[in-house]
């Protein structure tokens, strides 16, 4: 029995392994949901069962040499220093296991690279640190934010299922078409990776690269940012809300009648004329959705690059130079992003109000939607 | 007539009086000596980054933010890979080419010692610029240790500190580089023709080739770098004409070579220690060097492995993925060799061996899953998850690391005139490869499963892997100190060495007496 439990030892690892890499088990690559991930899942399983069958032939050869081979059974070594056809044989039939791996991969790459003859285009833009999601043929955008509260991430409260790859708005898509991504970033390189459609492609700030996917069926697919990004490069997921072709036609109507109530609901705040407990109220939360990994929730911010509002310069100068720097970034800074395409007129109000008169800031003026407005018409 | 006779007089043959306590180590231009100080300072190196490492799994240990901020998450990892990199792996291998090269090839000391000296007093600033950028407003720099634009140019003064000590790291490395090639080639015995080195005379000779032919690069790239930060140049700024990926070309022209450096030495102890144990000269000995030199070309046509995920059109997605897979016949061939050494020999597993033979078996699933990862598509899926993080431990730690454990036990009774305490060395090793492989085996499943690198937490699905991992590493990091006690205590009181130490050692440094002289080789012996 003794002797034996070597044997059964590898049996039971070999076995537990299998175990280990089956789908479900959260040790191998998530259930293939797209035509490319199944090429991909498939080509992976290919090359690995080559590379453990070379691990297992090596290991076994080399643990027999080390079984047999030992001084103290009293051998003396055997002098020679080659031999001609091994040596020939060991770079010949690697070759080709090689040219056997290449074919399939191959392929692969060509399936890959394919984004032609697409039903949806969507442009996806990386920001430091949240997704944009634009529909090129629809007009519809967005952005797409973590929404794991803080207090689960600092373990003030229980973390639930989804915890980090959850968002505000996801990207819906339907099933069936085949749906080509125009991927690019504002800031610095990030990369859109959603393991269950074998699609992972780097976002770069000046360039549009592109990448495609046809989801199999329903469901909500999740992945993550996948090039580090910054501090908060570990909190911006992505998810994909995959539906029927029927629940997508009505989403984008849904999107277009919300765009018309927000455009009217923009050209009242642009009348109306709120006062600085309203503005105040409206920016904190602003500022916590947007600015406080950064400026921290104190205000106190992360110097050098990320400077403080408490008593900062900028923001207790002019009114013109904090709007100017919200609205268009900073030119010597390039962590500070430019916010007039992301926020509407209402909010960059808001938050400015916010900013210059919390964290002990009391510039006591307060900024209305139309000098927004105004500043969008005069840059 | 005259010169010749002015040379033999030369006061380099005076007997100098020796210089003691600091100054003996700040002037010396003994190779011996500079060995010692390199890999003193790389332990140490090892050391510091090795903690950062346990930082950063402490904090990995459980979902949720623990103990780091994610700006100082980012910074450790990167600090961990620059330090790991060009502070330990990199000056270890120099440490020992200085002892062995000489040793090894019958020259009585290094070609221009002077240089020497120099190249080993660049890296203490180099690592005080480094260490002390945690210090700069903002901290150290957070980017990855790929320091990839334009997120290196969002960075702090800290970014500015590393950059000046890659240029001091990157100056030790050419000098002491071209110090070794010309050693090698110009200082060799009468007799020992180039096939008749020792194959880590010629790891490192390829070695040190292209440590000349990348280190500049690397210095252009991080020198682009700083004048895109501040001196209005857009080298990789999009909107002033320029491209992000341009830095990413730069650095991996650099950086696989780079990896390479990281572990021809390697493949080059290991191909000493294996004949010594087995008491059998080397298979394939012709085939070793041609192995080596291919790696060597090879490394320099397979950069674009590492940017799959760019968005490169089919051509270059495929010509990538060949050369790459092509790597995988010479470093098959020298495993192939090991094993044929071992075969039929008479064995026996001191320390020295049991690193490299654990070194072969984990080098393995290193090489296997880089032949993954080869795979374009499939690397798709695994670039910058924990797959790619867990391949390149299982070469640079269980290849790089444990190839200078078995360097470092095989050489040490020959350096010393003393033996390491076996049994200790031994536990050493058990600790370590078990350890290690608890650590970064787990890592092949969590990259599988989708997990991104760099993140400082983690979605709930990724909880148990982890926490297997830390365990892992911290075991793995407390293991190392028992080989500093093992090295100490050898140092200190350890039993007398007899001159050949190994009952199968052959090779010139073994024909010295234990401990090796000060001044070895001043007559230099004649190759048969």
């Amino acid at each position: 029995m003794i002797r034996k439990a070597p044997h059964l030892l590898a049996i039971a690892a070999l076995v537990s392994f299998c175990r280990l890499t089956r789908a479900q088990s959260g040790a191998n690559f998530q259930p293939p949901k797209t035509q490319i991930a199944h090429q991909i899942y498939d080509l992976h399983f290919f090359v690995q069962a080559i590379c453990v069958g070379i691990c297992v032939v090596i290991f076994a050869v080399l643990l027999y040499a080390i079984a047999r081979f030992r001084k103290s059974s009293r051998r003396t070594a055997m002098q020679f220093t080659g031999y001609k056809p091994v040596e020939i044989a060991w770079v010949i039939v690697p070759v080709l296991i090689l040219l056997v791996i290449a074919i399939p991969a191959t392929h692969a790459v060509f399936a890959m690279k394919d984004t032609s003859n697409s039903d949806i285009t969507v442009k996806i833009t990386g920001y430091q640190w949240q997704w944009r999601y634009d529909y090129l043929q629809e007009d519809i955008g967005f952005y797409s934010a973590l929404s794991t509260p803080r207090a689960q991430i600092e373990n003030r409260e229980a973390k639930e299922e989804n915890y980090l790859l959850e968002v505000d708005h996801p990207l819906v898509v339907p099933v069936g078409k085949k749906i080509r991504i125009l991927v690019t970033a504002n800031d610095v390189i990030h990369s859109w990776f959603v393991p269950a459609f074998g699609v992972k492609q780097d976002a770069i700030p000046g360039f549009i690269r592109d990448a495609w996917f046809r989801v199999d069926e329903p469901g909500v697919y999740r992945g993550q940012c996948a090039e580090l990004c910054g501090k908060e490069h570990g909190f911006m997921p992505i998810v994909v809300n995959a539906v029927s072709e029927r629940e997508f036609s009505a989403w984008i109507a849904d999107q277009h009648a919300a765009k018309q109530i927000a455009a009217q609901g923009a050209d009242a705040a642009g009348a109306k004329t709120y006062s600085l407990e309203e503005l105040k109220s409206g920016g904190e939360k602003i500022y916590t959705h947007n600015c406080i990994a950064c400026h921290q929730p104190n205000g106190q911010g992360l110097p050098p690059a990320f400077p403080a509002l408490a008593n900062g310069k900028t923001a207790t100068g002019p009114v013109a130079g904090t709007i100017h720097i919200v609205m268009n970034g900073s030119s010597k800074n390039p962590a500070m992003a430019a916010w007039k395409g992301q926020l509407s007129d209402l909010e960059l109000a808001s938050v400015i109000t916010f900013v210059r008169n919390s964290f002990g800031n009391s510039a006591g003026d307060l900024v209305e939607p139309k000098d927004i407005a105004t500043a969008r018409q005069n840059p | 007539m005259n010169t010749i006779q002015e040379m033999a007089v030369s006061p380099v043959d005076e007997p100098v009086e020796e210089r003691r306590g600091i100054m003996r180590w700040l002037t010396s231009t003994n190779h011996k000596e500079i060995g010692t100080l390199y890999l003193i300072f790389s332990f140490a190196m090892f050391l510091v980054g090795g903690s950062m490492a346990l930082c950063i799994r402490a904090e990995l240990f459980r979902p949720g933010l623990q103990f780091l901020r994610p700006e100082l998450f980012n910074q450790l990892t990167t600090m961990h890979g620059l330090i790991m990199v060009f502070g330990a792996v990199m000056p270890a291998f120099v440490g020992f080419a200085n002892w062995q090269l000489p040793m090894m090839i019958g020259a009585s000391d290094m070609a221009f010692p002077r240089l020497n000296n120099f190249g080993f007093w660049l890296l203490p600033p180099a690592a005080i610029l480094l260490m002390g950028s945690f210090f700069a407003p903002g901290g150290a720099t957070a980017a990855g240790w790929t320091l990839y634009a334009p997120l290196s140019v969002q960075m702090g003064p800290g970014m500015d500190m590393a950059i000046f000590a890659i240029h001091l790291l990157g100056i030790s490395s050419i000098v002491g580089a071209i110090n070794i090639a010309t050693t090698i080639l110009h200082r060799r015995a009468p007799g020992m023709t180039l096939m008749k080195m020792p194959m880590f005379v010629w790891t490192w000779l390829v070695t040190a080739f292209l440590l000349v032919a990348v280190m500049p690069v690397f210095a252009s790239a991080v020198t682009m770098l700083l004048t895109d930060r501040h001196f209005g140049t857009h080298f990789f700024n999009a909107a002033g004409g320029g491209d992000p990926v341009l830095f990413q070309h730069i650095f991996w022209f650099f950086g696989h070579p780079e990896v390479y450096i990281l572990i021809l030495p390697a493949f080059g102890i290991i191909s000493e220690v294996i004949p010594t144990f087995s008491r059998k000269p080397l298979f394939g000995y012709r085939s070793m060097v041609l192995a080596t030199c291919a790696i060597g070309v090879l490394a320099f046509l397979v950069w674009g492995h590492h940017m799959f995920t760019v968005g490169f059109g089919v051509g270059p997605e495929l010509f990538f993925m060949y050369a790459t897979m092509l790597v995988a016949v010479p470093t098959g061939v020298k495993l192939f060799n090991w094993i044929g050494t071992m075969w039929q020999g008479s064995l026996t597993f001191e320390a020295p061996m049991l690193f490299a033979v654990g070194f072969i078996l984990v080098f393995l699933v290193g090489g296997v899953t880089g032949v993954v990862l080869a795979v374009a598509a499939v690397d798709v899926q695994l670039q910058d998850t924990y797959y790619v993080v867990a391949h390149f431990h299982y070469t640079m730690v269980a290849g790089s690391l444990f190839s200078l454990f078995a360097a470092t036990y095989f050489w040490l009774p020959k350096w010393t005139g003393r033996m390491y305490d076996e049994t200790l060395a031994r536990w050493h090793f058990g600790l370590s490869i078990v350890f290690f492989n608890m650590t970064f085996f787990v890592m092949f499943f969590l990259g599988l499963a989708g997990m991104p690198r760099r993140i400082p937490d983690y979605p709930l699905q990724f909880a148990d892997f982890n926490m297997i991992a830390s365990i892992g590493a911290a075991g793995f990091g407390f293991s190392q100190l028992l080989f500093l006690y093992v090295v100490v205590k050898c140092v200190r009181r350890g039993t007398q060495a007899s001159g050949r130490v190994w009952e199968g050692a052959v090779g010139l440094e073994w024909t010295l007496p234990s401990p090796a002289p000060k001044h070895s080789f001043e007559i230099p012996p004649v190759i048969k």
